[in-house]
């Protein structure tokens, strides 16, 4: 259960303007209408006892543990299912109720075991507190008769473990999976006494449990129960942090003992997650104390060498005079760095600090590269900044929505939780429309309550093409949102689009036959999302990682636009952001063209204000995009490296062609929780921290700046950006912060839209949402409201043209990558927890059709090949492809997929297109022969790390 | 840097600008692309491309926004 430290107010919070007045003991208080008596009696301070009842769930009026009397009313409602009414007394104690509440007691304890002290929920459980709190103090009815006692324990889920015996059937657990999670997992089996909780016919494990832990939390037994206190018992204190895993970025309890994680429990006033979370977060948090955990400095002259372990002082100084060397050697642009999207924005923005004014060049980029930054170049181009418009909260005003290369449930599942919240609808309010545009049949298309109007089921590459005859729909049918446009947009550019998108080429008709979406259900979905009074756009790397990825970008600026919606709760478009702090890297100046807060580096005034803070001249030409650096690595001019948190040899397209670079480079510089692929190629290596090891902020895909604490030391004694700030000393451009809110202090100073940020402020507030400004102190939720950042809204020529990357006789199907629940990115946290039981490897979904024409077998291995190279990996046959479309993930690297993929890009910023190539599939059991060169390979790096450098098991 | 490739690179941004129906729009669009994102190094190597006369596989904006932007785009001598 949730910690029994922090308030539970019984029933959800009801939001309605409307008070009602009445006395609760005498008490008078005052509540939004619609709120229950037992919220109302808990916010006054007068406890009422409960067991059903909590408040991240509705009532559900069961246990009758929280009876109260009301003044002329006949009988005992229960507190928890009766909404307050203007002029009510109640009263919550009485002879009468203490009784009524006693008996209730006495038979839930009746059948439950008492081994209160050795269970591992003591001191932390509803039951046991509830016994005392209604003076429990005999059980007449022995346990001779029927009961529950005999059950066996289902340990199968390796999180948590799911005791019958302590079962009471509250049935918190089934509803939080509905409500709150939206997977319908558990059910009550039976009826009256014979009724129990199960996960379907089968356990935890192998049920349509996702693992969120939502049941857990509201369970008020130690029925369900994580295993993690069940070994190290209860927390004695809490710390308020955030998420490191995705751009939803929950915030979370960190419950400690000492400097010991006990669990991560989501954070009820997390505004981002409002209590929920996901199997990563949650879960997932043990890679901080995995053996594999890098503790010493280490550095070597070739990578042909094994590592010699040296001080922190020896490795900063060794990479300082080696950037100093090749800078004198081979010029002042022949370094740069990467930043991590993983690592907070203190730490990112040092990073990008160090390069433009230690280094003295632009050359520094973050792996936004290859995810969001067509959505940073489209939004700034279309709507004036690079950002999201909405909060999350905003779907909840939402209508109609569309989800365009996203897979929500996968890969942002606390969001999808509350979007399918929506779509399911609420009593008294309908669900919202769904338009779902993805190549493949996610989840959402068709799950419990939850059914998309249109699955646009296109081919891959061809989404300005469906976009454009979305909008070719709306504008010729005319019904687009004319006086908004004309209030809000520029009009010149309104008129060359509107001429454009009505030319008969964008019709869905004419476009069908490369997009492979029938027209009339591209006239079907363009009506519903039209005729929605709030419609919204949710996106993610199915849009952006195309060679018309920022072209997709505008395409949906452009529709949100054309219906009118940007600029208020329930509408915008909605970037769903893959790492925890992308949008944090981003904001923080991450790119090379641009400085922090997007101005790019060639306006003067801005180069000058950082230039007079930073005491040194900012360079005014763009630096290099990673990409860009790969290519001028091989060709000579681009010598040294230093990457912060980042995996480029594995998360890169095109592999051979990075490692190549990457073995050109006479120094490369690595700093990362554990030796990852790149760092097989470093020659110095830096251990980083993880995000329990250090304070910061992550900022999320709705821009809210959340705080990250420090709970427990740098396993290797320094913190990241403790790093960065020595390599920076020892190269000669001397930075001084004793802690991470000087830098965030710098960062405000120098960025409009962060000038009200600071740590106070964060405290004050839980997170902020930027702009945070003279403007908007407390932050700003909805973006563009009343007009758009740029000014007018800019609609932007969005011509539809076909990807370089074909099918051909010799490659005759398209493979497109995406991510899973429970992995992350390329794995290297994820696979080092026990989320590994759900994946434990990459494999290739193909259509039943593409199989059979091939001979390939369900579970079978088979050889991945493209123009670029080859793999191998196992094959699953599913109906959720359509033929001539295959799908692989790429979480683990020896499977290779990037070996795959190609070089190609979004023609605006070099974003790779991961999402389509052409390949050919055959059975085939043996490795490839890059899997075995990278066997070879990563066995020997491996075996260069002296053991004394890494945790180990007992340390 | 490959030339060809950036070739490549500096097609797919004209076939993105080459759709405004005023040509020197379109050309201003392409030129000023390459001068606020390609690093100055990858702007000499296609004009070094240019200058070889490899322009039969070049789009014809990118031809154009080289030689009329020739000026803004040329980076100043590293
Ligand atoms: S498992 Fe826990 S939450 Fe679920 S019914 Fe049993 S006691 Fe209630
Ligand atoms: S962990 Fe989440 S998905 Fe699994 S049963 Fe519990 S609430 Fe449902
Ligand atoms: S949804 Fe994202 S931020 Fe939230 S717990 Fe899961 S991984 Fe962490
Ligand atoms: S808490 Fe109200 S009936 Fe159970």
């Amino acid at each position: 259960m949730y910690s029994n430290k922090v308030l539970d107010r019984g029933t959800p919070e009801r939001t309605c303007t409307t008070t009602v007045a009445l006395h609760i003991d005498g008490v008078q208080v005052h509540v939004p209408a619609g709120t229950s008596v037992m919220r109302a009696a808990i916010e006054a301070g007068v406890k009422v006892p409960k067991l059903c009842a909590t408040d991240s769930l509705d009532a559900f009026g069961s246990c009758r543990l929280c009876v109260v009397e009301v003044e002329g009313r006949k009988g005992y409602p229960a507190s928890c299912t009766t909404p307050c009414e203007p002029g009510m007394k109640v009263k919550t104690q009485s002879k009468k109720l203490a009784d009524l509440r006693r008996s209730v007691m006495e038979l839930y304890i009746s059948d439950h075991p008492l081994d209160c002290l050795t269970c591992p929920a003591n001191g932390n459980c509803e039951l046991q507190d509830m016994a005392g709190v209604v003076g429990l103090r005999e059980v007449r009815y022995g346990y001779e008769g029927e009961n529950h006692l005999t059950g066996t324990k289902d340990t199968s889920n390796p999180y948590f473990s799911f005791d019958p015996t302590k079962c009471i059937v509250c049935s918190r657990c089934v509803r939080a999976c509905e409500e709150v999670q939206g997977t319908f997992a558990l059910t009550v089996e039976g009826r009256g006494f014979g009724s129990k909780i199960a996960a379907g016919p089968t356990d935890f494990l192998n049920s349509e449990c996702v693992s969120c832990g939502a049941c857990v939390q509201a369970c008020p037994t130690a029925t369900l129960m994580e295993k993690s206190i069940v070994d190290q018992g209860q927390p004695d204190h809490a710390v308020v942090t955030t998420c490191a895993y995705c751009g939803v970025g929950c915030a979370f309890r960190a419950e400690m003992k000492g400097n010991e994680v006990v669990r991560m429990v989501p954070h009820k006033d997390g505004k981002a997650n409002h209590g929920h979370s996901c199997v990563k977060g949650r879960f997932a948090w043990g890679y901080a104390t995995h053996p594999d955990r890098l503790k010493k400095p280490m550095i070597r002259q070739k990578i042909s060498d094994p590592w010699r372990e040296v001080s922190w002082q020896e490795a900063i100084a060794y990479a300082a005079s080696e950037i100093k060397r090749i800078q004198a050697k081979y010029g002042r642009t022949s370094v740069g760095g990467i930043t991590s999207s993983r690592c907070t924005n203190e730490e990112t923005f040092l990073v990008q600090k160090l390069v433009r004014a230690g280094f003295g060049n632009n050359n520094v980029d973050t792996c936004a590269r290859v995810c969001h930054s067509p959505t940073g170049y489209g939004l700034k181009q279309t709507l004036g900044e690079s950002a999201g418009t909405q909060d999350f909260d905003s779907v909840d005003f939402t209508d109609c929505v569309i989800v365009i290369g996203a897979n929500p449930t996968d890969g942002h599942p606390v969001f999808a939780s509350r979007m399918k919240r929506r779509l399911r609808g609420t009593p008294g309010k309908e669900g919202a429309g769904l338009i779902v545009i993805d190549p493949r049949r996610i989840d959402l298309v068709r799950m419990p309550h939850v059914e998309a109007e249109f699955h646009l089921q296109l081919k891959p590459g061809t989404n300005v093409a469906v976009m454009n005859s979305l909008a070719h729909v709306i504008v010729t049918e005319g019904l687009a949102k004319e006086a908004y446009v004309r209030e809000r947009c520029d009009l010149v550019e309104w008129e060359k689009w509107r001429a454009f998108i009505s030319l008969p080429k964008n019709s869905p008709e004419a476009l069908a036959a490369d997009t492979g979406v029938p027209a009339a259900q591209i006239r079907g979905a363009a009506r519903l999302f039209a005729a929605a009074p709030n419609g919204a756009i949710y996106y993610g790397l199915g849009v952006t990682e195309h060679s018309q990825g920022s072209t997709t970008v505008m395409t949906i600026a452009n529709l949100a636009m054309v219906t009118g919606n940007i600029g208020r709760p329930g509408v915008g478009v909605n970037p769903l952001r893959g790492q925890n702090n992308v949008q944090g890297s981003c904001d923080m100046g991450s790119f090379p063209h641009e400085l922090p807060g997007y101005r790019h580096v060639s306006d003067a005034a801005t180069r000058e204000l950082f230039a007079s803070v930073w005491g040194r001249p900012i360079d005014h030409e763009p630096g290099l995009r990673i990409p860009n650096m790969f290519d001028a690595a091989v060709d000579g001019s681009f010598k040294a490296l230093y990457v912060q948190g980042e995996d480029i040899a594995q998360s890169d397209p095109d592999t051979q062609h990075v490692q190549k670079a990457l073995e050109s480079l006479e120094c490369l510089i690595v700093q990362d929780i554990f030796l990852n692929e790149t760092a097989k190629y470093a020659h110095v290596l830096l251990p980083g921290s993880s995000f329990l090891e250090k304070d910061g902020t992550f900022t999320n895909a709705e821009r809210r700046i959340s705080p990250v604490r420090k709970v427990m030391p740098p396993l290797a004694g320094m913190a990241d950006w403790e790093v960065t700030v020595a390599f920076s000393n020892a190269l000669g451009y001397p930075m001084h912060y004793d802690h991470p809110r000087q830098i965030m202090a710098e960062i405000a100073k120098l960025t409009p839209t962060f000038t009200g940020v600071s740590y106070e402020k964060i405290d004050l507030l839980g997170s902020i949402q930027w702009p945070c400004n003279d403007a908007a102190p407390e932050g700003t939720p909805t973006m563009h409201e009343k007009q758009f950042v740029r000014g007018k809204g800019r609609f932007i020529l969005t011509e539809y043209v076909a990807t370089p990357e074909r099918t051909t006789r010799k490659f005759p199907l398209i493979l497109t990558t995406g991510r899973i629940l429970s992995q992350y990115n390329v794995g290297a946290q994820t696979r080092r927890t026990e989320n590994k039981v759900w994946h434990d490897a990459d494999v290739l979904e193909i259509h039943p059709h593409d199989a059979e024409q091939r001979g390939i077998k369900d579970g079978e291995m088979v050889s991945l090949q493209s123009r670029k190279g080859e793999t191998t990996l196992r094959a699953t046959i599913t109906e959720r492809m359509q033929p001539g479309v295959v799908y692989t993930t790429f979480h683990h690297p020896e499977s290779g997929v990037n070996v795959v993929t190609t070089e190609n890009s979004d023609w605006a910023t070099n974003c790779p297109e991961y999402k389509v190539t052409a390949v050919q599939v055959v059975a085939h059991a043996k490795k490839s022969e890059w899997q075995r060169e990278f066997d070879t390979f990563s066995a020997t790096q491996e075996a260069f790390v002296p053991k004394t450098a890494v945790k180990g098991e007992t340390s | 840097m490959d030339g060809k490739k950036l070739v490549r690179m500096a097609n797919e941004i004209a076939a993105f600008f080459a759709v405004d129906p005023a040509r020197s729009t379109a050309i201003e669009g392409v030129a000023t692309h390459l001068q606020r994102f390609w690093e100055p190094r990858m702007r000499r190597a296609i004009f070094a491309e240019l200058d070889a006369g490899a322009t039969a596989g070049m789009h014809e904006l990118v031809v154009a926004a080289l030689q009329t932007h020739r000026q803004k785009l040329e980076p100043a001598a590293s």
